[in-house]
């Protein structure tokens, strides 16, 4: 049987994209966050809770995107021009809060500025990754191997919602990342807000969920034609699971339980738009098939990726496990 | 916002910007990662506190700098995709591979033992610390290894075919990565990164020894930054010369240009010192020359030919000027750093090195020649390139993103914007951080400046290292 290298790098890349969004998921929803934890001390312990991984967190992203380009670079080729607004304003937002981490320690007048900087720049970077997602799903228009749309094509009020989607899971993450990291006030917080934001992305979930088949016919079909229709009944009922999981753990107690739940809520929506997607890398405009790069491209990067994948979770995860536990108030990183 | 200009020129100064901003802060990182191993390792040998204070202290600066590297890094690798559509659609599966490894290899390398490197001596031990420092050094040389390898293939193009839509097709991989000026552009942009490292390092050094020359964590850093500068300088001439002769010999429109010769000489080309290239009128306007000295350094011959820019057509050749004049800057700054590297070696014999002022002073001034010697000569190479993007086959005119005027323009303003803000700031803080001085008292990280809101933050409760140091050296 030959191997099909375009649908394992689609699965790749999938992955790449989702170990971005749940990882730089949680350190943007700690900027999210930071209204709620007005004091000088709290925000520490929160910027100090990310500060030794949210670096490896976001090179996923590059990891997607660049990928992207090397492995699919007709998709690459369409989506960033048609997506080009809210891109170069998600990379001014992750400029933002990359300094900030650093910034806020190196001055005492303008440190507030950069908390600031931090919380807007983790907001447009969540609310335009959204964006970004619901204009995907609504499709772009392709003609002849190149985008053929405006620069506006991307605003409507589907990715508008999408956009706001986005932005409560990340801080639902974030907020059961602090509940996971930290003690005391800060986690009581953390709590509360967790079981608001829990409500608000079900609420979210559906209301995305319910709207899309009704965008493009494609879907329509691929979840409630046979016999994707069993997988589209079972993405909904693990989803309740997962609801279930989160509010048992906000409500009893458990430091863990509610992280993995939010992380759960993540993967099912990853998978549902997989299942909408599927064999469109670009919906309605292009499969996975048209838009790969020759074998030999995708041969030569794939022996590094099996042999470099698995070596970097094992490092990433030595890292995690370096700095595992609650966090310490009294041990600054900086 | 389009200022009257084209897409294209508005993407191509969008690109030239930003991409100018992530290579100054890469430079610097490269050479300062190296530079904390380094330091790291001395520390574990030696157990002598001054290079764990100097390890404490290029830490810090190291990690501000990093994090301005990584921010600006990212927004490279959208722009191709944003800006440069067609040029990734048709060259991506060459050009992407070799990117897709950096981020493999390199990376995630950095950014995964940088958090251990920064804060993680004292959960790790000293033996597991050494080796994160030592892998986010590597990973920057790796990262510095692809990038270049992609920029070089974009210059001589090697190991492909291309298909009937024109598209690149990858033929041959090690032909790819070792495409012709790989290795050359390759050395001479790491020993670069090293030499701006040096002179900022030297600078800071020379400051400090200025207002106190018994302090011995500055005598340290200066002695290490003025070795660099006196043996990795000649090494650096003697590898841009090596790389100018490859340029020549696949790129001589390029050389043309910066040499500033229209004419092509058959019997002795004159090296022309100063002059204004005119690319209208074709001539080097008030050129001030030393015979045949052209050819001598381009050919090694007195009567080698040197081809002129009208060899080409007009639509072919790169413009003059710039590539002219910052080819210039660069190796005048070159030869400036050969100088206070002598310098420094006599002062050295004479025993005067921690106390010659003038030389302190020379050295401050120098401190940033570095960045400027190597966005000079990216400059020069880039410029020099056009106008293709890859050369002789792909028009940077047919490169671009089918994406409106305004919106190229509003992003360009944008950036300006936001990048004179932030890393205006972060070059700002770094300034602050290069002015304390490196003393070994017990508030290491507070010196004299504070820099951290006093009071309210709760303080590093970790063990002093410093203070652990000099228990250690008891
Ligand atoms: C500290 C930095 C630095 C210093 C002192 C020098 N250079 Fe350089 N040069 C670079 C940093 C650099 C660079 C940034 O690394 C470039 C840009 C792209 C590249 O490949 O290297 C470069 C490019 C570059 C090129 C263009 C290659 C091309 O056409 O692609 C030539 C011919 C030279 N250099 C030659 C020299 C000579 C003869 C020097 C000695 C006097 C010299 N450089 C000093
Ligand atoms: C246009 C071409 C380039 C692109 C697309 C690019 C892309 C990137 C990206 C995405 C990052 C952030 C990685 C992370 O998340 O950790 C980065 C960082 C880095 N890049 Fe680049 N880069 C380019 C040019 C260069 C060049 C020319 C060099 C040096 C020779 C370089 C050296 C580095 C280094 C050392 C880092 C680590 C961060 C730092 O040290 O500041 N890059 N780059
Ligand atoms: C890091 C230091 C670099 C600097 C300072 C630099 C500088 C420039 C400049 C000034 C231009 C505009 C040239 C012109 O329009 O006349 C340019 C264009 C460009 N460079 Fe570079 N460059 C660098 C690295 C790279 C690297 C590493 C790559 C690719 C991997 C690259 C790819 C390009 C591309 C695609 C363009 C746009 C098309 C063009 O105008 O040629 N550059 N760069």
């Amino acid at each position: 049987m030959p191997i099909d290298l375009p649908t394992i790098w689609a699965g790749i890349i999938a992955f790449a994209v989702l170990a971005y969004v749940v990882l730089d998921g949680f350190d943007l929803g700690i900027g999210i966050l930071f209204p709620f934890f007005p004091a000088r001390q709290e925000r520490d312990l929160m910027t100090n809770s990310i500060a030794p991984v949210w670096d490896g967190n976001e090179t996923w992203l590059v990891l997607g995107g660049g990928g992207l380009m090397a492995v699919f670079p007709v998709a690459y080729a369409t989506v960033l021009p048609a997506l080009y607004m809210p891109i170069i304003i998600m990379l001014l937002g992750l400029i933002f809060r990359g300094v900030a981490f650093e910034f806020r320690w190196r001055t005492q007048r303008a440190s507030h500025y950069w908390d600031y900087g931090f919380w807007i720049g983790s907001t447009l970077a969540g609310f335009t990754q959204g964006i970004a997602l619901g204009a995907l799903v609504q499709g772009i228009t392709v003609v002849d191997r190149a985008y053929a749309g405006g620069w506006w094509d991307w605003l409507s009020p589907f990715s508008i919602l999408t956009g706001f989607a986005v932005v409560v899971g990340y801080a639902l993450l974030g907020a059961c990342w602090l509940n996971l990291k930290t003690l005391g006030a800060v986690q009581d917080k953390a709590r509360k807000l967790a079981k608001g934001l829990g409500i608000a992305m079900l609420v979210l979930i559906a209301a995305v969920s319910l709207w899309s088949p009704f965008i493009n016919p494609v879907y329509f079909e691929r979840w409630f034609g046979w016999p994707t229709a069993f997988f589209s009944a079972l993405v909904p009922l693990l989803l309740a699971v997962c609801a279930f999981l989160l509010w048992h753990g906000l409500t009893n107690d458990k430091h863990l339980q509610p992280f993995l739940a939010a992380l759960g809520l993540f993967v099912l929506s990853f998978v549902g738009l997989g299942i909408s997607f599927y064999p469109y890398i670009v919906p309605g405009s292009l499969t996975i098939a048209e838009a790969a790069a020759p074998d030999s491209s995708l041969m030569f990067l794939l022996v590094g990726a099996v042999i470099l994948v698995p070596t970097i979770l094992a490092y990433t995860g030595y890292a995690y496990w370096v700095f595992r536990g609650k966090l310490d108030p009294e041990e600054g990183y900086h | 916002m389009t200022f009257g200009l084209t897409a294209e020129i508005l993407a191509r100064i969008q690109f030239a910007f930003t991409v100018s901003f992530h290579f100054i802060f890469p430079a610097f990182s490269i050479g300062t990662a190296s530079f904390l191993a380094v330091l790291n390792a001395l520390w574990l040998w030696k157990r002598d506190p001054a290079y764990l204070k100097l390890f404490e202290y290029w830490k810090t600066i190291f990690a501000v700098t990093f994090g301005m590297g990584v921010v600006s890094g990212i927004v490279m690798s959208y722009q191709f995709g944003t800006n440069w559509s067609v040029f990734s659609e048709k060259a991506g599966a060459v050009i992407g591979p070799l990117m897709g490894y950096e981020v493999l290899t390199a990376f995630f390398l950095e950014a995964g033992f940088l958090g251990i490197a920064l804060f993680g001596r004292k959960r790790v031990g000293d033996g597991l610390h050494m080796v994160a420092v030592a892998m986010v050094a590597i990973g920057t040389l790796i990262s510095a290894t692809w990038i270049t390898s992609a920029n070089s293939w974009m210059h001589t193009p090697a190991g492909f075919s291309l298909d009937a839509n024109g598209a690149f097709i990858p033929e041959d991989w090690w032909a790819i990565i070792f495409n012709p000026s790989f290795p050359y552009r390759l050395t001479h942009t790491v020993l670069a990164a090293f030499l701006t490292t040096a002179f900022a390092v030297g600078a800071v050094g020379a400051w400090h020894l200025l207002k106190d020359r018994e302090n011995r964590q500055a005598r340290i850093m200066f002695s290490m930054a003025m070795w660099m500068a006196a043996i990795v300088t000649p090494i650096q001439i003697f590898v841009g010369d090596m790389h100018g002769l490859n340029t020549l010999e696949h790129q001589p429109a390029k050389i043309a240009a910066m040499e500033g010769h229209y004419e092509t000489h058959t019997d002795g080309a004159p090296l022309i010192l100063f002059g204004i290239p005119d690319d209208e009128a074709e001539t080097t306007h008030y050129a001030v020359e030393i015979p045949k000295l052209g050819s001598l350094i381009l050919t090694h011959s007195l009567d080698g030919e040197v081809k002129g820019l009208k060899e080409w057509d007009r639509a072919d050749r790169p413009p003059a000027l710039i590539p002219f004049f910052t080819f210039r800057i660069m190796v005048g700054i070159g030869f400036l750093m050969l100088g206070l590297g002598m310098w420094s070696l006599w002062s050295r014999w004479r025993k005067t090195l921690y106390t010659n002022r003038w030389l302190h002073r020379s050295a401050v001034v120098m401190g940033g020649s570095g960045f400027v010697a190597v966005l000079a000569g990216w400059y020069t190479t880039e410029v020099g390139r056009q106008p293709y993007t890859v050369y002789g086959l792909m028009r940077t005119a047919d490169s671009l993103s089918p994406v409106d005027a305004p919106a190229v323009g509003a992003s360009l303003v944008a950036f300006v914007i936001v990048y004179f803000l932030v890393f205006g700031a972060g070059v700002f803080y770094l300034f602050r951080l290069f002015r304390r001085p490196p003393i070994l008292d017990e508030d290491h990280e507070l010196d004299k400046a504070p820099h951290r809101a006093a009071g309210i933050t709760p303080g590093p409760a970790q063990e002093d290292p410093i203070k652990e140091g000099l228990r250690h050296a008891d």
